[in-house]
């Protein structure tokens, strides 16, 4: 997801939440980004700063990054997206929608197409600390 | 509501990208998955000559392929690469009058081998980063059965309607009538059930979907010209089959349900 569309629906839930749970305003949001949609994380701060109003207003905003795993569902074999070199229409293809990771390689141990995103895939947001 | 919200709120974390979703499809009139029980009878040749009949009707259109591991809608419209833009979200590209967006422009012609989990998340990805704009209809091309896009864009798409998409056909029926008894059971619209490639002595459709409760709204023959016409839209409006999903565009216009 882009990182002003991904802020949008940051924004969009960090309301609904803040809402839900009584803040009059919201001091704290942590979210987590996962490695593989490779979100620039300088565009996210900014967007996050220019979309951020109401009780959000002054809230900041602390942004993790998550290394993405892969497992291979056939061997069991754990590795790290970061060692997979991939050119940067790939990569584009993965920011976007990162299951494509799919279409782009395999197991590096058994060489198994079936495998799965671990962790690190895309954004979380993990929690929220406010004042009623 | 508390399925959509242990979707979103899985080990205390919430997914950001599902509240989004009815903000970007804020602006369009109607969002109408074309679906069948089974694979095989036509969806995604309905679903794109149904898109493309709007377009000439004035409308504005957009085309959705959500069948994330075989899409061929691309193959239909005759697109052989999908480039889209960003501009705080992914723009749809435009082809033949229509916004269009197919997993494709992220996978070219590579297979791409998904499970459940991962084709939901293919789904919310899409249905949260892509900004349609303003439309009459989003038309979106289903993959087969009751499976994963099928519940996960009834619970996340809360203005959507479907059009079922049956064959003459005992076994095909069979799959299209589970399908209908569970949009029945969800309360989910259907618009009505179009018959593809009738043949001359044929499984009763017309008298089963009626009986079974919903409007039959009209008969495509089958059509061998249509094979050659893939990839071409302008021969593919001169088929006997789009001509004939064309008298039915109106019955579904106007099923506003």
């Amino acid at each position: 997801m882009h990182e002003w569309a991904l802020a949008e629906a940051i924004i969009s839930s960090a309301i609904e939440i803040a809402e839900r749970k009584g803040f009059t305003e919201v001091k704290e949001v942590r979210i987590k980004v996962g490695e593989l949609q490779q979100v620039e994380t300088s565009i996210l701060e900014f967007a996050l700063s220019e979309l951020k109003a109401g009780k959000l207003k002054n809230a900041k905003f602390v942004i993790e990054t998550v290394k993405a795993k892969l497992r291979c569902r056939v061997c069991n074999h754990l590795w790290d997206f970061s060692q997979e070199r991939l050119n940067n229409e790939s990569k584009e293809a993965i920011h976007f929608v990162p299951e494509a990771i799919h279409a782009y390689i395999k197991c590096p141990k058994c060489g198994s197409l079936d495998f799965e995103i671990f962790e690190g895939r895309g954004v979380l947001l993990e929690s929220i600390k406010g004042v009623k | 509501m508390c399925c959509l919200k242990a979707l979103r709120e899985s080990n205390n974390s919430v997914d950001p990208r599902i509240g989004i979703i009815d903000k970007r499809l804020e602006n369009v009139k109607r969002v109408i998955a074309i679906s069948s029980g089974k694979g095989g009878v036509g969806k995604s040749l309905i679903a794109t000559s149904l898109a493309l009949s709007l377009v000439k009707k004035g409308f504005d259109v957009g085309l959705f392929d959500a069948d994330f591991t075989s899409p061929s809608t691309h193959r239909i419209l005759g697109v052989k690469k999908l480039e889209v833009e960003e501009d705080r979200g992914i723009l749809p590209m435009q082809v033949h009058g229509l916004k269009y967006m197919s997993i494709i422009a992220f996978t070219g012609e590579k297979a791409l081998p998904l499970r459940g989990a991962e084709v939901s998340n293919v789904l919310i990805e899409l249905f949260s980063g892509v900004l349609w704009g303003k439309l009459d209809y989003l038309i979106i091309d289903m993959p087969p059965g009751i499976g994963d896009v099928t519940l996960d864009v009834v619970k996340l798409v809360k203005k959507i309607e479907f059009l079922v998409v049956c064959t003459p056909s005992v076994l095909a029926f069979e799959t299209v009538e589970k399908l209908l008894t569970l949009l029945k059971e969800l309360n989910v619209p259907v618009i009505g059930v179009i018959e593809n490639m009738k043949m001359k002595r044929d499984f009763p459709i017309q008298e089963q979907v009626v009986k079974a409760g919903f409007s039959f709204l009209g008969a495509v023959p089958f059509d061998s010209e249509v094979e050659n016409a893939l990839g071409n839209v302008d021969m593919l409006f001169k088929t006997v089959f789009a001509q004939k999903l064309a008298e039915i565009v109106p019955r579904i216009i106007s099923q506003d349900v």
